[in-house]
């Protein structure tokens, strides 16, 4: 036995060493992803060993180029120039995110309650080390626990995105890239609005994956961020498309080319706050969509005064139509006290017969449309007063849209029906609401 | 007239110092480390670890203390990315303990043995890591031949002119 093991003593012990490391990484591998708090320890130890050096070296390195580059070469220039770098990068981001909430404007986006996110404060760093492997895409930066950096943070540059802080140490962090096989970014690209999940490759390349292939992808497209992976805030250039190709499945394979070269890292920015900012939807009283597509919608001129008695309290010289479109009960309480307010001080000359759960639309007055402020959150109401020597039907119109409803009547929303009276035409057809974009289903 | 094959007697057994022992390991991981910043393909192509894990298990002679410095230094190297701990560490095991046994069989001192022996073990290096990281830890690994043997014959020459600069902290028993 003695002898068998002598013999074979060598191949005992690398069985030994090899079995010690499986177990090892077995035991990583098990806990399932949360192995950097297993092996925590002893990363520090590693990178404690290492970032010194690379520290120093880097120090070393920009103190004798700065020495050269300030004091021999040119005096100062440089200095200038690299505050204005750091003042265009910071018009960059500033750019970017104007641009971004126009657009968002634009694409009226304020009707979701969509949280959008800003950035709000960055930590510049440096890089000062990498892992030296090309299975494993990371850098280190000169900033670790005690610069305020957590876990998760975005790391970026003024060009794009670089990559999300991955571990955090007292001094150093690492930085996972979005060239990592196992990073993962949420991105859309720019104009088709097309979302997908940004993955790195074994051989660094960046890959948009999650399109489906019967989309039209072009070569070029700028790739932004999408903020949906909570990590990097919304509209970020994370690069432009350079090849499509036919992927697996039924997605396809959208190589990007990153925005910030990321063989060249030298300074970044991590984003250690982030403002989150509520879009104006959230800001006023929420809308149903039955009450948007009303506003969209015109109202149905209501019918000739066929009785007065019932217009008997309408104002001369004003015409309103209380819409029961009316999202708010606030608003339509404002309209309606107005109505009544008008009904208590002039008498009424012409009027509509109130069709059943409509309310009372009626007035007369000066030919000069008069446009009143909108109640809050609502729309403005254009008043469009009828001649007031005229018998036509008061061409009123609310911009809320066609479905009326007497007073305290409940809003309906609904477009005008073959069963609302119809037969009796306004002398002038109503005209529309110049803020209400047009709508296949507008009648007149 | 170099001895291309010896017994194990023939063959010279080197050891180093201390600081050798610890500080070009390190030194070669610090490089390994620092250099892709200024010259990002030197990851892709190179790997200093590596050759100094095989450089010492040749010089040594000694399949164990090959197969730990192979842990060691795979170990620190692993310590310093973000995978698992150990997928390094294997294949720089193995590395280390077929390089010693090796330089145990064969006189490894000319340059085209250690061009063949670093290109070898550079492919036995790949195979053993794409297998521990693909079977083992299930991580998405692909294979590209050019790209194998660029990079082998890479290290391979490097191999040879750092094999020579290492002779030099070479102590004789």
């Amino acid at each position: 036995m003695e002898s068998v093991l002598s013999r074979y003593r060598n191949l005992i012990i690398l069985v030994g060493v090899l079995f010690l490391q499986v177990l090892g990484l077995a035991m990583q591998v098990k806990k399932n992803g949360n192995d950097e708090e297993k092996t925590r320890l002893i990363r520090i130890w590693a990178v404690g060993a290492v970032t010194p050096f690379e520290r120093a070296l880097v120090w070393v390195q920009s103190g004798s180029g700065s020495l050269w580059h300030n004091y021999f070469y040119l005096r100062g220039v440089r200095a200038e120039n690299r505050e204005l770098k750091q003042q265009i990068e910071q018009m960059r981001l500033e750019q970017v995110r104007l641009a971004e909430d126009a657009a968002q404007a634009r694409r009226l986006q304020t009707l979701l309650a969509f949280k959008e996110q800003f950035v709000s404060r960055t930590v510049a760093a440096q890089v000062i080390g990498s892992s030296g492997s090309d299975h494993s895409r990371i850098v280190y930066i000169d900033k670790g626990e005690s610069a305020g950096i957590r876990r998760d943070m975005a790391v970026i540059t003024a060009n794009g995105i670089v990559g999300k802080v991955l571990l955090v140490y007292p001094s150093v962090s690492q930085v996972l890239m979005i060239s990592d096989e196992s990073s993962g970014v949420g991105a859309l690209l720019e104009k088709s609005r097309l979302q997908g999940v940004l993955r790195g490759s074994s051989n660094g390349e960046v890959v948009l994956e999650r399109v489906m292939s019967d989309e039209q992808v072009r070569v070029g497209e700028t790739v932004l961020t999408s903020g949906g992976d909570q990590i990097f805030p919304k509209g970020l250039p994370v690069g432009t498309v350079a090849n499509v190709g036919r992927g697996k499945d039924l997605f396809l394979n959208i190589k990007i080319k990153p925005a910030t070269d990321l063989s060249q890292l030298e300074e970044v920015l991590v984003l250690v706050e982030k403002q989150e900012r509520q879009s104006a939807a959230d800001d006023g009283p929420r809308m149903r969509a039955s009450d948007i597509l009303a506003q969209r919608l015109p109202s149905v001129p209501d019918k000739p005064a066929a009785d007065a008695k019932a217009a008997g309290a309408a104002s001369p010289d004003t015409g309103v139509n209380a819409s029961a479109g009316q999202a708010k009960p606030e608003a339509k309480a404002q309209n309606q006290a107005a109505i009544k307010t008008q009904a208590t001080t002039a008498p009424a000359k012409l009027g509509s017969t109130p069709k059943p759960g409509s309310a009372s639309s009626l007035a007369t007055g000066p030919a000069k449309p008069v446009r009143k402020p909108a109640p809050a959150g609502g729309a403005p109401i254009t008043i469009i007063p009828a001649d007031s020597t005229s018998t036509a039907p008061r061409t009123v119109e609310d911009s809320r849209g066609s479905a009326t409803a007497g007073e305290g009547g409940a809003s309906q929303g609904n477009p005008p029906t073959a069963e609302q009276p119809t037969a009796a035409k306004p002398s002038a057809p109503p005209q529309p609401d110049p803020q209400t974009p047009p709508s296949p289903n507008r009648r007149h | 007239m170099p001895i291309t094959y010896t017994s194990g007697e023939q063959v010279e057994v080197y050891r180093f110092s201390i600081p050798v022992t610890i500080g070009v390991p390190l030194l070669a991981l610090f490089v390994q480390a620092f250099v892709p910043l200024r010259f990002p393909r030197f990851a892709v192509y190179f790997d200093l670890p590596l050759l100094v894990t095989i450089f010492f298990a040749m010089a040594r002679r000694s399949p164990i203390s090959g197969l730990l410095t192979g842990a060691f230094i795979g170990l620190a190297q692993d310590m310093l990315g973000h995978n698992p701990i150990g997928i390094y560490g294997i294949a720089k095991t193995v590395v280390g303990y077929g390089a010693s046994s090796l330089g145990v069989k064969l006189d490894v001192e000319n340059a085209g043995a250690r061009l063949l022996v670093t290109l070898g073990f550079y492919f036995v290096h790949a195979a053993v890591y794409f297998t521990v990281a693909r079977g083992l830890v299930n991580i998405t690994q692909t294979w590209s031949w050019p790209h194998g043997i660029l990079a082998g014959l890479a290290n391979a020459f490097l191999g040879v002119i750092l094999y020579f600069l290492l002779d030099k902290f070479k102590q004789r028993t």
